[in-house]
């Protein structure tokens, strides 16, 4: 079966400039993907972190947790911005880069993207407002619950974005019209898609854990250089208890989402391990010398045996096929081509985040013990891991994308369409040379105002609390103005 | 009315939804610079939709994504076609989106004066820019058989969209400075008062222009409609109603004038969604770019359930920030975040 992209005209394999031109819209596509997604975690995580904080003072009136949810809900709104302005260019370039992607699959794939506008990005902009300015204008228990819709809404958009994606890893609830264009005809198919439940648990639980290890750090920091011990060890506190499941939770549900990726995307999984022959059992190595798409017998050091067949199976001695068999399989299904993803990117992006995730598991699991005795203020050591570790679930964020997106090269919708066919036939190179700069500028810039900004507002020093608040009267809080 | 047909008036609704909500936005970022004269002043003006404009933004991004699901055809040769002011576009709501957030957290005036300077350049390009392209559609634009747009950067810089761009530039700072006389008050109201009349005379006129040339590009004469001619009447009674200190009903009235270009817009296009310069065959219509039945099926339900719930926590947000602002309480509300939030190391 040939892949038929649009207007039953066959596709062409780009060349020269075409072909250069794709790889520029690929990288844009990368560059923006990754730069948003260093964003989403943390809204999605702090939002609900900060519901927490505010549930706490309104069950218990103490001040302190008010002074941390005004402390980390400004985090949360600088962070916000930037994720928010690029949430519009991932969504624009679909149309600007892929327009025959975007003909293709149109039909199914804009409905999720519109239903989370309407569902979503409603709900968390204008909770957002209210929030952020609503201090003194809403009753107390009616200002809880808008912070609680923007965690809800940022949850949500989340949802729609991962059943859009996960249509493009295993494509559901569809049918191929006359002119090769997907069309939706089953919903329902689409939301229940098993990448995307499992995909979409693993985002949201790895958005709390990088939400968490942002509170953590911040705390830290502020534990080690600053008076407020009291009020930042609750927040230390907070942040290891939710830390230390999540993180269990995320590698759980993650290694669940690769058996299932193994069965729908054979070829991500074997080259996530670099499996160039079928195995069964299948070992997995801890780290390799060489690799990549050329060297098929890279040198693997400590090999574990089984683990691979347990984690691509689920079962002890499960059978993992390697990649020429799966290459010859898909050239004899779809027509000649190299179906293989770049094997370098699948290695290391799935170890990256599988060690950190186990560094930062120890890191809570101590933290957690150290809490027990009381020694966290205390423990300089553990302070400064704690502070520098907040870089971990960013690299962790980008390699797990990596993986899934990567993973499913040559493909831009797995099965249906190559992503050489997607690109967008009116773009020219030069177009795209000039939106790359200008894209890198402006994402360079507002990258460093933002970690300017974060750092500089996760270092203030919190004035004492204010004298006068009764346990009966309620402090008047003012809004946060711009 | 099939349900395409729905489809195209749903967008055409989302689109007049953000530029009556979001148009005032722009007028604000436009105007804050002038109207406040010192740092109160600005942030007054700022404040007035501090609460609204992330919400407010939010139905461009269900106007695309409308697009997207209902007319895939129309999205991808749209925002292909239309690739370098799209990316012009971006960046101007990337700087003016963060401006909102990020002007007030230091308190150099060299950091306040750059952030109002991009808000200022942000909110005027980019409602010029989307009219550019709203005019582009109608005026057409070189699209070939494949439904691809094969003219430059510099193809879609016509006479009709640069004048539509402008209309709506100028209906922005308008409907901005009725937005801001109904939500300040003291000196902030009347300079904006002032603004507002100085204005709409030209207003008036541009948007007088707007209708007629809209009309003998859709080749349907010169002469304009009864909704047309309501909303040019209703530009040209803000200077009367704001001058009788009716700060409500001229708010009002440029929300119709602003409401009655864009529909205007999308009722010449109708059924077409892309005219082709190249030629007729060639253009983009309901028909031949839409998506099948059951995605539009689906996504009607979600529309009509969603939108009024949508609607209505709009409204009760807009209720809650009903009142008027001053210079004095940003000076007020700066004492009480002192201790808490402005120490910053």
């Amino acid at each position: 079966m040939t892949v038929v992209a649009d207007r039953n005209v066959e596709p062409v394999t780009p060349t020269g400039r075409g072909a250069m031109a794709l790889d520029l819209s690929r990288w844009q596509f990368a560059m923006t993907s990754i730069y948003h997604f260093l964003f989403v975690p943390v809204t999605i995580g702090l939002a609900f972190l900060t519901a927490l904080l505010q549930t706490a003072w309104h069950r218990n009136g103490r001040v302190e947790y008010l002074r941390l949810t005004r402390f980390f809900g400004t985090l949360l709104v600088i962070n916000v911005a930037v994720g928010v302005v690029t949430g519009l260019v991932q969504e624009f370039q679909f149309g600007m880069n892929w327009s025959d992607y975007s003909r293709t699959v149109g039909g199914v794939f804009g409905a999720p993207l519109a239903l989370e506008g309407l569902l979503a990005f409603f709900l968390e902009s204008t909770f957002l407002g209210l929030w952020l300015f609503g201090w003194d204008k809403l009753p107390k228990r009616v200002h809880l619950l808008t912070i609680w819709a923007v965690a809800v809404g940022s949850a949500l958009s989340a949802a729609f974005i991962m059943a859009a994606n996960s249509w493009m890893q295993h494509p559901v609830g569809y049918s191929l019209g006359n002119s090769g264009q997907a069309q939706l005809t089953d919903l329902w198919a689409v939301l229940t898609n098993p990448v995307f439940l499992w995909g979409y648990v693993h985002v949201l639980l790895a958005s709390l854990a990088t939400a968490a290890v942002v509170m953590l750090a911040v705390s830290a920091w502020q534990l080690r250089h600053r008076g407020d011990r009291e009020l930042f060890t609750r927040s230390a506190r907070l942040a290891l208890i939710v830390l230390v499941p999540t993180m269990i939770l995320t590698m759980f549900i993650g290694s669940e989402l690769g058996v299932v990726e193994a069965r729908y995307q054979p070829m991500k999984i074997a080259a996530a391990e670099a499996q160039w022959s079928t195995c069964q059992p299948c070992s997995f190595s801890l780290f390799q010398i060489g690799g990549g798409n050329n060297d098929h017998t890279p040198t693997q050091i400590f090999s574990i045996p089984h683990l691979l067949s347990l984690l691509a199976t689920n079962s002890w001695n499960g059978k993992v096929i390697g990649l020429s068999p799966l290459q010859h399989q898909y050239a004899a299904r779809y027509g000649p081509g190299n179906y293989v993803p770049n094997v370098f990117i699948q290695y290391w992006s799935m170890r990256v985040m599988a060690y950190l995730a186990g560094l930062l598991l120890v890191l809570g699991l101590v933290g957690l013990l150290l809490m027990r005795k009381k020694k966290v203020p205390a423990s300089r050591w553990f302070l400064a891991a704690a502070t520098w570790v907040v870089i971990f679930p960013f690299l962790m964020n980008t390699a797990g994308w990596l993986l899934t997106e990567s993973g499913r090269q040559p493909w831009v919708v797995q099965g249906i369409l190559l992503t050489k066919h997607g690109a967008s036939p009116s773009v020219s190179f030069t177009d795209l040379v000039i939106s790359l700069i200008a894209f890198g500028l402006l994402y360079t810039a507002l990258g460093v105002i933002d970690a300017v900004l974060m750092i500089r507002y996760s270092r203030r020093e919190l004035a004492p609390a204010p004298a006068a608040t009764d346990s009966d009267e309620q402090p008047r809080v003012p809004s946060m103005l711009y | 009315m099939t349900l395409v047909s729905l489809w195209f008036l749903i967008i055409a609704v989302v689109w007049t939804g953000f530029f009556v909500l979001e148009g005032f936005d722009f007028g604000v970022g436009m105007l804050h610079g002038v109207l406040g004269r010192d740092e109160a002043g600005r942030r007054a003006v700022i404040n007035t939709i501090g609460p609204l404009w992330d919400g407010n933004e939010v139905w461009l991004v269900v106007a695309g994504a409308a697009m997207f699901a209902a007319f895939p055809g129309w999205y991808a040769t749209m925002f292909s076609g239309f690739y370098l002011a799209l990316v012009l576009l971006l960046g101007a709501l990337m700087v003016r989106g963060t401006s909102f957030e990020y002007r007030g957290k230091r308190d150099r005036p060299a950091w306040r004066d750059t952030w109002t300077g991009l808000l200022t350049a942000g909110s005027l390009l980019a409602p010029f820019l989307i009219g550019l392209a709203l005019g582009d559609l109608l005026h057409g634009l070189p699209i070939s058989s494949h439904h691809e747009y094969t003219g430059s950067f510099w193809t879609l810089f016509q006479p009709y969209g640069l004048f539509t761009g402008v209309t709506l530039v100028v209906l922005c700072a308008v409907h901005g400075a009725t937005f801001i006389a109904l939500k300040t008050s003291g000196d902030l109201r009347t300079r904006a008062v002032r603004l507002a009349r100085n204005l709409s005379p030209i207003a008036t006129l541009i948007l007088l222009g707007f209708v007629i040339w809209t009309h003998s590009i859709a080749g349907k004469g010169l002469l304009p409609n009864p909704v047309e001619i309501a909303g040019v009447l209703a530009m040209f009674s803000v200077d009367w109603l704001i001058g009788y200190g009716r700060d409500g009903w001229s708010f009002a009235a440029t929300t119709i004038a602003v409401a009655v270009t864009v529909l205007s817009i999308f009722s010449e296009l109708y059924p077409r969604l892309m005219v082709s310069s190249t030629n007729p065959l060639f253009n983009l219509t309901i028909h031949n770019s839409a998506s099948p039945s059951y995605p539009l099926k689906v996504m009607t339900v979600v529309a009509l359930v969603l939108l009024p719930v949508v609607i209505a926590y709009t409204a009760w947000t807009y209720h809650v920030f009903r009142r008027r602002i001053s210079d004095k309480d940003i000076a007020i509300a700066k004492e009480k975040e002192e201790p808490s939030h402005d120490h910053v190391h």
